[in-house]
């Protein structure tokens, strides 16, 4: 298992040094650049130039990028040229909001899709079945910002949730780790750890939708295609309870493939949370990159850009390891 | 109270930084020597009761407010004026100077130029005569004085913390900036609330009121600014009572935010929007009949109307009712269709067709949709017979570029919102010199601008720039479109709100019950 470990981390390498690459080639072929956003609407093409000089925007790209990869190396991204922190720190700040909302919405979408997808594959053709598939199509189909949208007009009042925000203004709250719901209940305070759990009910569940109606949909068909398998038949005929045979043949052998969505969705997770945070005005990850965007901010998205595919080799690698966990063929192979 | 920004603050250290997120933070912690009077653009005492430019205007005489202190304790006193005044014109660094914007446009060069900072210093010293007057010599008159000594940038602020926060000590790293403590966690002025805290990661700012002798007492204990940056966001906010006001309501939005019992409030016009005309461009827009006529084919009165927000105005001129300057005497052109058909056959300009550039991706406060304003006067144009060739442009993808830098455009969209109570910032900003953006070179109005800016300051100025403007608008190198007015929107239970001409509100007269 280590050496499996240890090898899919080297090969992250040059994948992530090829990213590095094309993120700093793409970001620099935008027309505009921080220059502009910097000095504002007032800014002549003068003293625009005269920034681009000093921020050394002038050099050959590929002077650029090299001095760019000699500071990443060690850990230094640089300065925020919106906020002027050190973009590292922006994201230690920032990260624990996305990873809340993140799995706040990861456990909606599992806890609910795969009971879903299983119904839905059990009762084929029925109502239930016709039911949840037309819900999975709409929760694929509608865009995050417009549910998020339609859920702040629509349910945020009646429901009597905050439609924006991560906590109250001006409450308040001791931050010791930044996920705010955590801290509430690590530091005893009771009201601002329900006020975190309200705030993240409907960007949680807008951010939930799509890996939600994907989950349900993989679990129906994998399940519906186990259930085929000539193992279930063995088992039937041999006698076995239909709860033991649900739960030790269909349910164990139809999660593998959902498992792998589960790390593929995790991925999507992250476009989707940027929408979603600056929909709701959550401010995580997603809305940092959004401002970054906006502002042409080169050292924050060159940073983020690269923490994302991180992250995302990262989360692929668990889930090659969960692979192991829930299929021992894996493991003997 | 708890007031949703649109926007950031970038850092606290008002020298460095130039746009109204940060400042309007600022304006309530710190002071400028001269003021607004609130809900105008009229000069009020500051933190100077009274001030006096001498008769060449190189020199400024301040008589200082007694009994004010820092924040941190200290005493406000001329020597500190002179020490903020030494502190800029001394900066050291490249990186510094290229973010100290203000400064720059103001006073132009430093003890020691470095970067790219190449301008001969208007600053020459500053002598602290006695406890409570300052005065500041200067190496040349300057129209923008008085009024520039209420930019924000110029707020004067703790000698004290100033040096023991190391508030210069701005440095490059890689391709962005890093900031001292100061200008992220010590702010410290003399204004009615005192800096408490930034916290990143909630978005929030909050100030409380400060007690020791500040100019001004607050009537609120805490005024939190939370970070909002979508503008339905803001909206969601302040219906569910999480925030008690904010900037920038969507004009769209006014009616059902009065039906809502929420108070719109809206600033007088600082700002205008402009149709660009580039001479250098189609050739035929050198000829005066040409651009005449287009500006008889525009209707601005039904485009101001039915496309702006409530209480915008028609543009006569490149200055707003505001400014001192303005003046009623001007020519006028009225929309007249058939006139400017007339105009465009004297001039053999007949089936012109012009290459008219206009932002996407942007709002501003003069040109709240780019897009609309683009289609109502290019069909204002057909109607007279140009033939319009539009093309569209990101306003951060390169439009600003092209229509400012290499002056591609015949027509196009452009716009500004003032930064203190001067002509100059508004015409001389647009045709003091020769610029790609408007390709024409006129000997005579460029010296008439750089006189008007000269003149000694008061009336005698105000009366210069009435000359200049009516000169404008008879060789019209562009067309004055509208003065836009931005909105800000407090709920019903928020009184003492004043809404400014220059956005700068100042909070300590507000309450909430």
């Amino acid at each position: 298992m280590l050496r499996f470990l240890v090898r899919r981390l080297l090969q992250a390498i040059p994948t992530l040094l090829i990213l590095s690459i094309l993120i700093f080639a793409w970001l620099r072929s935008l027309p505009g650049g921080p220059a502009g956003a910097l000095l504002g609407d007032k800014a002549t093409p003068e003293k625009i130039a005269d920034l681009n000089r000093i921020l050394g925007l002038d050099d050959p790209i590929f002077i650029q990028y090299f001095k760019f990869l000699g500071r990443a190396i060690t850990g230094d991204f640089g300065n925020s040229l919106v906020s002027a922190q050190p973009v590292m720190s922006e994201i230690g700040n920032f990260l624990p909001a996305t990873l809340e909302l993140g799995l706040c919405a990861m456990l909606i979408a599992v806890c609910l899709g795969i009971p879903f997808g299983y119904l839905s594959a059990r009762f084929r053709g029925g109502a239930v079945d016709n039911v949840i598939i037309v819900l999975t199509l709409i929760g694929v189909a509608v865009p995050v910002f417009f549910l998020g949208y339609m859920m702040q007009d629509v349910l945020a009042a009646p429901l009597g949730l905050p439609s924006q925000g991560r906590q109250m203004a001006g409450l308040d709250a001791t931050t010791v780790t930044g996920f705010a719901v955590f801290d509430g209940i690590i530091t005893q305070e009771w009201d601002a750890a329900w006020d975190a759990i309200t705030h993240l009910i409907l960007p949680a569940f807008a951010l939930a939708t799509i890996p939600l109606a994907v989950i349900t949909r993989i679990t129906r068909a994998s399940v519906l295609d186990v259930l085929n398998e000539d193992f279930i038949r063995t088992a039937n005929s041999k006698g076995l309870t239909q709860p033991v045979v649900r739960r030790r043949h269909v349910l164990r052998n139809g999660l593998l493939p959902v498992v792998t969505t589960i790390g593929l969705q995790t991925g999507a997770l992250l476009g989707g949370a940027v929408l979603t945070e600056r929909v709701f005005n959550f401010r995580g990850l997603g809305f940092l990159l959004a401002e970054g965007i906006e502002r042409r901010d080169y050292p924050r998205l060159q940073a983020l850009l690269l923490f994302g595919a991180l992250v995302y080799v990262l989360v692929n690698m668990l889930v090659d390891v969960s692979y192991g966990l829930i299929d021992p063929r894996v493991r003997v192979r | 109270m708890v007031f949703g920004a649109a926007g950031n603050p970038k850092t606290f250290d008002p020298l460095f930084n130039d746009d109204g997120e940060t400042f309007r933070i600022i304006r309530q912690m710190m002071d400028t020597l001269i003021m607004n009077r609130p809900g105008t653009a009229d000069l009020e005492a500051g933190l100077a009761e009274k001030w006096e430019g001498s008769n060449d205007g190189k020199t400024w005489t301040f008589s200082l407010k007694k009994g004010v202190k820092f924040h941190d304790g200290t005493p406000f006193n001329a020597e500190a004026v002179c020490f903020n005044f030494n502190r800029m014109f001394n900066m050291k660094g490249a990186a510094a100077q290229s973010q100290m914007i203000y400064y720059g446009d103001i006073f132009e060069g430093f003890a020691k130029n470095e970067g790219d900072a190449s301008g001969a210093p208007v600053f020459k010293d500053c002598q602290a005569k006695d406890e409570s007057t300052a005065i500041l010599n200067l190496n040349k008159n300057k129209g923008a004085f008085p009024a520039a000594f209420t930019l924000p940038s110029f707020s004067i602020q703790s000698p004290d913390a100033l040096k023991k926060y190391n508030a210069d000590n701005v440095t490059q790293s890689g391709d962005s900036f890093a900031y001292p403590e100061y200008a992220t966690a010590h702010p410290t002025g003399t204004g009615p609330f005192k800096f408490d805290s930034w916290d990143q990661a909630k978005g929030e700012i909050t100030l409380s009121k400060a007690t020791d002798s500040p100019t001004q007492t607050a009537k609120l204990d805490k005024l939190v600014f939370k970070v909002i940056p979508d503008e339905n966001a803001r909206k969601q906010a302040l219906k569910a009572g999480d925030i008690q006001g904010y900037d920038y309501p969507s004009p769209a939005d006014y009616g059902l935010l009065r039906n809502d019992g929420e108070q719109v409030l809206i600033r007088p016009s600082f700002n205008l929007l402009y149709l660009g005309i580039n001479q250098s461009g189609n050739p035929k827009l050198k000829e005066l009949k040409v651009r005449q006529a287009l500006a008889y084919g525009i209707n601005r009165e039904q485009f101001v109307k039915s496309k702006l927000s409530e209480g915008s105005e028609v543009a006569t001129q490149f200055v707003p009712k505001a400014i001192s300057g303005y003046t009623e005497d001007v020519t006028k052109y009225p929309y007249d269709p058939d006139k400017a058909k007339q105009l465009l056959k004297e001039a053999g300009a007949e089936g012109l067709t012009l290459k008219f550039y206009y932002p996407t991706e942007v709002t501003r406060p003069y040109m709240p949709n780019p897009a609309d304003t683009f289609t109502s006067i290019s069909e204002d144009l057909k109607n007279i017979g140009v033939k319009i060739e539009p093309i569209a442009k990101p306003w951060q993808g390169g439009y600003k570029d092209d229509v400012q830098k290499f002056g591609k455009q015949d027509l196009h969209l452009l716009g500004w919102t003032g930064d203190y109570n001067d002509a100059g910032n508004f015409v001389g900003t647009f045709f003091g010199r020769e610029k790609k953006e408007f390709g024409f070179n006129s000997a005579e109005l460029f010296s008439a601008l750089a006189a008007a800016d000269s003149s000694p300051a008061g009336e005698e100025h105000a009366k210069a720039y009435q000359v200049v403007n009516k000169q404008i608008m008879e060789y019209l190198p562009a067309i004055p479109i509208a003065y836009p007015t931005p909105g800000l929107v407090v709920g019903p239970k928020v009184k003492g709100m004043v809404a400014s001409p220059l956005t700068d509100e100042r909070f300590y007269t507000v309450t909430v019950n």
